[in-house]
């Protein structure tokens, strides 16, 4: 059914794109597309010399006019793009969809994958042949946050055939929510260090005037308070861009043996002040996976870092590397002998500033961020964290990521 | 929805048209959660009695599929994956629905907490809570959308995921009304949130083994335990001396 409408589809396909460049004007461009090209692809009718019986029409012209696949065009829009019929049954989705929205499969309901009262009442009035106005809003949360303007329209007059454009506005979305989470999480987090910072700037004015032991103290107090601010805000930073960019994949090629490698180089120092001996537990060939090294490697550090700190009383952590599962995916696990983790604190250690016990992360210099970065890195990844731990035997975090 | 089409078209379409409302319902669904704990967590009276009105759109969608079900075993004696695709129906609408009253029950509590200014740590659990019972639903219903089997087991192994939230929920809330005699109706309730929260990721389960049993025809191997063990929790145990794994 698709084939046929070839041509025609080329040219909404095309519309699409200069709407999608042109957001304020979509509703203009994208009608004045279809029409003026339609108009134009009548007229060429006439003249065209009969099509093949099979009906292949790629070509858009008989003379020296570019062949294009209308197939090709819309597999060429950067952005989410569906083609459907009047039975909300999918006839193409492009790549941008199928990477946006998962699986798309040709022939499934339109209707079933996209629930949100929104996006029905579009998909219903488009199949019932009214010419839906203005954009509609539709967001998903899984397994990455993101926004999409919708559009969408029939193609060409009397095809019974449909198309949805999906805007992207994550990163617009992600910027307003940023700022407004960094406020909340910096002004909650950054008023303990100020509140004694200026508690003891007023003793310092105060009783503490003419006593020079005592004011050696504060400032060296002080000193501690505002680097823990500092850190505080470098990593609330790191985060916040992470979540800044959260939504596309990295395309890159990791070697994983390589990368733990160099992890645990450069934590040598760190584990070897806190007498910790870090054992190496490596395949021999290499793990690939797909990803971003400077982020891979930061998810490791932050593991392995935390695993010398407070497994510092198991005296060795072991980090090991394996190919697992069905399918099989890359499993990296970084186990302490410390104290463990009481169960209740188990799920909660990814959220925001969990602590299990502040006086004890804030020794360790911790900022309560570490464990949301290393989650918020590896949704983007398609990875996952797993933490298993018994209260006195130590605790293990392993990181599964899909092979290359 | 099978594999080769029926004789009468009509049939194929009366089942499509199941699945669709199934879907609407599921949206429903899972915008009311949504909303519901996003009025909790923005002490939103207004958001919550949205949610509370939207409660009747499920109601009326799960009386629909139940009567278009009804007439559809009356009329074309549905047998093998076809008497599946409509007995499912009927039991996912019967979920959605409940999902739909839990979100609801939600929404009810947010006036009665309104005034309670717990740590940020509390509510930042519940939004986790319901995010995970969320991606629950939404895994299920994208399988529902895409007949994907095989993706049903890794959704029903990470339900112990929620119930370890909440077992974590329940002590905190505890631990405040230990603290202070008038937390105790606020976490009160929201306890009952957490609960109603958790108790829609068992109804994504519920749906998930639903969708698996249509899909393929078997029942899913009993091996899922329950994992909650709030019922074994008495009073807060003093946090070990451990530090902040982050």
């Amino acid at each position: 059914m698709l084939r046929r409408e070839w041509p025609t589809l080329a040219i909404v396909a095309g519309g699409g794109l200069v709407a999608a460049l042109a957001p304020s004007a979509a509703p203009f461009v994208l009608a004045g597309t279809v029409l003026a090209l339609g108009a134009w692809l009548l007229v060429r009718h006439e003249d065209a010399p009969p099509r093949p019986a099979a009906g292949l029409p790629v070509s858009a012209g008989p003379d020296s006019a570019p062949r294009i696949s209308a197939r090709d065009l819309a597999a060429a829009v950067p952005y989410p793009l569906v083609i459907f019929e009047e039975t909300s049954a999918i006839a193409y989705a492009n790549d941008a969809a199928q990477e946006a929205f998962g699986p798309l499969q040709d022939g499934m309901s339109l209707l079933l994958k996209f629930r949100a009262p929104e996006m029905q009442e579009l998909i219903g009035a488009l199949t019932a042949g009214q010419v839906a106005d203005g954009a509609v809003e539709y967001g998903e949360r899984f397994p990455v946050e993101s926004a999409y303007r919708v559009t969408g329209g029939a193609i060409g007059a009397g095809n019974r055939l449909f198309f949805l454009l999906f805007k992207d506005q994550s990163e617009t979305r992600r910027i307003d929510r940023m700022r407004s989470d960094f406020i909340a999480n910096a002004s909650h987090e950054l008023r303990t260090p100020l509140a004694s910072i200026s508690g003891f700037l007023e003793t310092l004015r105060g009783p503490a005037r003419n006593d020079p032991a005592a004011r050696e103290r504060f400032l060296s107090i002080m000193q501690e308070q505002t680097a823990r601010m500092s850190r505080l805000i470098d990593d609330l930073l790191s985060l916040s861009r992470l979540e800044m960019r959260s939504h596309a994949r990295p395309a890159g090629t990791v070697d994983l043996r390589q990368l733990l490698e160099s992890v645990a180089d450069t934590l040598a120092p760190l584990s070897g002040d806190l007498g910790v001996v870090v054992e190496r537990d490596f395949p021999e060939d290499a793990l690939l996976v797909q990803g971003d090294r400077d982020e891979l490697f930061q998810v490791f550090a932050n593991l392995l870092e935390n695993a010398c700190k407070y497994g510092q009383s198991g005296g060795r952590v072991v980090v090991s590397m394996s190919k697992a599962g069905e399918p099989p995916e890359a499993c990296v696990t970084v186990r302490d002998f410390g104290p463990g983790i009481a169960e209740e604190h188990i799920p909660r250690l990814t959220e925001r500033f969990y602590r299990i016990n502040a006086e004890s992360s804030r020794a360790q210099k911790g900022t309560g961020l570490g464990l949301a970065i290393v989650k918020h890195i590896l949704t983007r990844h398609h990875g996952r964290l797993a933490i298993r731990s018994t209260v006195g035997e130590g605790a293990a975090f392993s990181v599964w990521l899909p092979l290359k | 929805m099978t594999a080769a089409p029926h004789i009468f078209r009509t049939f194929d379409e009366e089942l499509a048209s199941l699945a669709k409302r199934i879907a609407a319902m599921g949206g429903h669904a899972e915008r009311m959660v949504d909303h519901a704990v996003a009025s909790l967590v923005h002490a939103d009276p207004d958001l919550a009695r949205q949610v509370i009105a939207d409660d009747l759109v499920l109601d009326e969608a799960q009386r629909e599929i139940d009567d278009r079900a009804v007439i559809i075993i009356a009329r074309r004696q549905p047998v093998a994956a076809d008497l599946r695709e409509v007995i499912g129906a009927i039991r996912i609408a019967s979920d959605l629905e409940r999902v739909g009253d839990l979100g609801k029950s939600v929404a009810k509590r947010v006036v009665a907490v309104r005034d309670f200014l717990p740590p940020v740590s509390l509510f930042r659990g519940l939004q986790t809570l319901s995010e995970l019972a969320l991606e629950q639903l939404k895994g299920v219903l994208d399988v529902y959308a895409s007949r994907e089997a095989v993706k049903i087991a890794a959704l029903r192994e990470r339900d112990g995921g929620i119930d370890a939230m909440y077992t974590s929920l329940f002590r905190e809330l505890l631990t405040y009304m230990m603290e202070d005699p008038r937390n105790i109706t606020p976490c009160t309730h929201l306890l009952f949130c957490a609960k109603n929260i958790e108790r829609i990721g068992d109804h994504a389960t519920n749906i998930a083994e639903t969708v698996y049993y249509v899909i393929t025809g078997d029942q899913m191997p009993l091996e899922r335990q329950k994992d909650d063990r709030s019922h074994r929790v008495v009073m807060p145990a003093p946090a070990v001396p451990d530090g902040d794994r982050s």
